[in-house]
Order: structure tokens, then C-alpha cells, then sequence
């Protein structure tokens, strides 16, 4: 329970920290690198390697690269419907997650078995 | 246009705005942790790369651009959600550094200290995310006028893009 609140607030001050900058930086597609920036890596990773050893750390960042590999899919196709289409960010980028999660767990079974 | 810090722009954004970010950011670092010990590090480590705060940064920013019309008496809602659009564009060659950031975590962290294994990782990200950024931007230049910027085209998505 200590460990998963720990995780809560590194995870959170972490993620403000990069937030921060991206409200700070311009022009807007620059600071949307941020949107992708490893904060929850960051936090989740320095943690594990504390509790479980840089072994299960490396598993889990072998797993990452795939899950990155979804959010970029996840992230062109939210870029071209809200450039093209008339529905709120908050809407498309909220229903594209059932998307992130059919990718990432497609492209884990396909690549890793 | 070069990049800039504006650290006055961090005025727009109130305090709740940051607490959502913090909040969502917090949850999804802390299920990332329940996710792996229930079901282990190959299926907990895809939600480190999870988009978590994105709906909530994308929404941020379409509401920012909005609000910066209607202070001159305009209708901001096609600007925002370009505006948002961009950001997600911006968001997906971050997803490229993400990706080199999981790879370098991966090789290093068994081997290096890991402090060190993190600190070259997000410098691999940055770099990756970075150079990702320059070469979109300049084919997109090239191809929407060359690579002079003298001549300017009266469209939504160069002008948000140049802020």
C-alpha cells in the first residue's frame, strides 16, 4: 500500500514537472513532444528497480517499446480526425484509448508471444 | 520559427488545470505498478507507455486557443481543435523518442547504474523526439512553400504552427 502511494504522488509531481514545460514551450507541435514525454516511465521505472531489481525493470521497459509503438499509432490517427472532423479533443482523444489498448495488446502478443 | 520558453504562458493555465495532470498522472503510475504485480512486467510495462494525460493536455490546449479568440470576439473552436491536433502530431514523433527511451531502459538498466541508465535514456528521447520534430517540420515546409519562410500562407495550421 506505502509503495503504491509513493508510485501515486512520483508519478503525479513527475508528470506536473513535464507539464510545466509544455505549457511553456512554443510553437504548439514542439511542446507537444511533451505529450509523449516518459514521465510515467520515469517514475514507474526508478521505483521498480527499488523494489524489484533492474531485471524486472528491463522486462517491463522491453514491454514500453511496444506500448510506445501504440501510442504513436494512437497519436497520428487523434492528430489527422481532430485536423479533419468536428468532435471536441477531449471526446476523440478519450475514445481513441480503447485504440491504444487494442494496439498495444496486439502488437505484445504478435512480438513477444 | 526557433523554439522558445514562454514562462508567462504558464499564467494561462490555473492550478486545477495542473491538479488534473497531477492526479491522472499519479493514477496511472500507480496502476502501472498493480498491473505488473498481478499480471507481470511484459503486460505492466505497456502501460508505461500509456497516453494517460493526453485527452487532458489535448483538451487543455483546445480550450486555451479558444479562449484567446473569444478575447478578441471570435469564435475559437475550429482554431482549438486544430490547435489540438497539432499538439497530437507533435505527440506522435514524441512517441518515437518514447520508443528510444524504452529501448536504451532496456539494454542499460541491467548493466548501469541506474540513475545513469535513465538520466542517457531521456536524453535519448529528447534527441529522438527532437530530431523527429525537425525533419517533419521541414518537409512540411518544403512542401507548403520551400524552405524560405518569407512567403506566408493565410491557413490555420501554419499560423498555429508558428506561435
Amino acid at each position: 500500500m506505502v509503495e503504491i502511494i509513493l508510485r501515486f504522488f512520483v508519478g503525479g509531481a513527475v508528470v506536473c514537472v513535464f507539464a510545466v514545460f509544455a505549457d511553456a514551450l512554443k510553437p504548439t507541435s514542439f511542446a507537444g513532444l511533451l505529450g509523449a514525454a516518459p514521465s510515467v516511465a520515469l517514475a514507474t521505472l526508478s521505483l521498480t528497480v527499488w523494489k524489484k531489481g533492474s531485471g524486472y525493470a528491463a522486462a517491463e521497459a522491453e514491454s514500453m517499446i511496444l506500448g510506445a509503438a501504440a501510442f504513436f499509432i494512437y497519436a497520428t490517427v487523434v492528430s489527422k480526425i481532430l485536423r479533419s472532423a468536428r468532435w471536441s479533443a477531449l471526446s476523440v482523444a478519450a475514445a481513441s484509448l480503447v485504440l491504444w489498448l487494442a494496439c498495444a495488446f496486439v502488437l505484445r502478443y504478435a512480438v513477444l508471444g | 520559427m526557433l523554439v522558445k520558453l514562454e514562462p508567462g504562458e504558464i499564467r494561462d493555465t490555473r492550478w486545477y488545470e495542473y491538479a488534473t495532470r497531477f492526479l491522472f498522472g499519479g493514477l496511472i503510475t500507480a496502476a502501472a505498478g498493480l498491473i505488473a504485480q498481478r499480471f507481470g512486467p511484459a503486460i505492466g510495462g505497456l502501460f508505461l507507455a500509456f497516453p494517460a494525460i493526453f485527452p487532458a493536455s489535448a483538451s487543455l490546449i483546445e480550450k486555451h486557443e479558444k479562449e484567446k479568440k473569444a478575447r478578441f470576439g471570435f469564435d475559437g473552436t475550429n482554431r482549438g481543435r486544430v490547435a489540438a491536433g497539432v499538439d497530437a502530431a507533435g505527440a506522435a514523433m514524441g512517441t518515437l523518442g518514447l520508443m528510444a527511451f524504452a529501448i536504451v531502459s532496456w539494454k542499460l538498466l541491467p548493466k548501469l547504474p541506474t540513475w545513469l541508465t535513465l538520466f542517457i535514456a531521456t536524453l535519448a528521447w529528447a534527441g529522438t523526439a527532437a530530431t523527429a520534430w525537425m525533419i517533419c517540420r521541414r518537409r512540411w515546409r518544403y512542401r507548403h512553400g520551400g524552405v524560405s519562410t518569407h512567403k506566408r500562407r493565410d491557413s490555420t495550421l501554419e499560423h498555429i504552427s508558428r506561435e
